[in-house]
């Protein structure tokens, strides 16, 4: 073969690439939930998550190997959410459903009104400081009540940092489970909600019910 | 903003890689293949530098994990010199024609490797012969004689009517 014909690019035979095939259906899901479930074994995973559909719309739910560490609403932009955490955490993130199995059912009877606390391990690493102490705070406000954001001010160890409160609740890397929709203005109307005003009503309505 | 999630990576790669372990292992290996490389791909991966090409790293994974199970195969199968043509890929739905899947297998390794890194990962050839440990030159004519093989084998079937892309 001299130089001339080297520097011509060989084409494929027609019908080659689609002979070759698609992956069979389902083949490359598979692989994947094989993938999860081996990266798991080996503790080679920062981030797993999955999503849930809810009356409040499609959540992300995101674990690490020490509890949940993310809930987020659809309207903060899955993708985004995903890419914080790869920043924060790490870029190690498989979305591995089997391994929020527990978290999703706990979420599917909550909103189904058949539970009114969730028994499920969280990770806080999202949150430090003040603001960790307002979310350790919240899930003592029973299910059904809420609290203004001066008690939980005042709960959490400075009554004068309500605005405090009030960021802590708008950023809390775990809405719903940690129950930041609790917490409500001291004339009675709900204040902000990072999974906006509806959601919040949803929540109190779900729990007055 | 960091690397993205790796569930981004498999998502945009995981198809063309499983194709690549497909025509270098034959339908029978490549998902163990797939497998194994993509776990290698999630260990390193908070050490790969941002600017990597992502594909490229992933097939070079791939070859090396193609090559441990070929090494395996040889030591629990009889000694060959040639891959196993014909991993029975036929009959497996949504598998692709029979006759081009078992046209690749037909080729020597070092054709078939790097028609698979070439063609279908589109890996320059530069890349190609780091991988194969063979000059530019030489990995350009394994290409280039593994099509043409490739091309013969599929005049003599009777051809699909189906019309390719060619590249």
């Amino acid at each position: 073969m001299n130089i001339e014909q080297m520097d011509n690019e060989a084409l494929l035979p027609d019908g080659f690439l689609p002979g070759l095939g698609e992956p069979a259906p389902g083949k490359l899901e598979r692989l994947h939930a094989r993938l999860a479930a081996a990266a798991a074994d080996r503790q080679l995973i920062d981030v797993s998550y999955r999503t849930v559909d809810s009356p409040l719309g499609r959540l992300l739910l995101a674990a690490t190997e020490r509890g949940l560490v993310r809930v987020a609403f659809a309207l903060e932009d899955h993708d985004a959410v995903l890419q914080a955490l790869a920043d924060k955490l790490g870029p190690r993130i498989l979305e591995a459903p089997s391994r929020l199995d527990g978290a999703a059912r706990q979420l599917d009877e909550y909103f189904a009104g058949a539970r009114r606390s969730f028994d499920i391990p969280l990770d806080f690493a999202l949150s430090r400081g003040f603001r960790l102490s307002v979310l350790e705070h919240l899930p003592h406000i029973a299910y059904g009540s809420t609290e203004s954001y001066a008690q939980v001010a005042k709960a959490a160890g400075s009554p004068k940092a309500v605005r405090a409160v009030g960021s802590a609740c708008a950023r809390n890397p775990l809405p719903v489970v940690v129950p930041c929709h609790r917490v409500v203005r001291s004339d009675g109307s709900f204040g902000g909600y990072l999974g906006g005003p509806e959601a919040k009503r949803t929540l109190l309505a779900l729990e007055a019910a | 903003m960091g690397k993205p999630p790796f569930e981004r990576i498999v998502s945009v790669h995981g198809a063309v890689v499983l194709r690549v372990c497909h025509a270098v292992l034959g339908a029978h290996d490549a998902e163990d293949a797939w497998s194994e490389t993509f776990l290698s791909a999630l260990k390193a991966y908070p050490d790969l530098p941002e600017d990597a090409r992502v594909q490229a790293w992933l097939v070079t994974i791939a070859h090396r994990k193609a090559i441990d199970i070929l090494r395996t195969r040889q030591r629990q199968a009889l000694p060959m010199d040639d891959l196993p043509p014909r991993e029975s890929p036929l009959g497996i739905p949504g598998g692709g024609h029979p006759e081009v899947l078992d046209a690749v297998g037909q080729l020597p390794p070092k054709q078939r490797q790097a028609v698979a890194y070439h063609y279908l990962a589109g890996l320059p050839y530069k890349d190609v012969s780091e991988l194969l440990g063979v000059t530019p030159e030489a990995a350009r004519r394994a290409g280039a004689d593994g099509v043409k093989a490739l091309r013969a084998a599929l005049a003599d079937t009777s051809s699909p009517a189906s019309k390719g892309t060619s590249r």
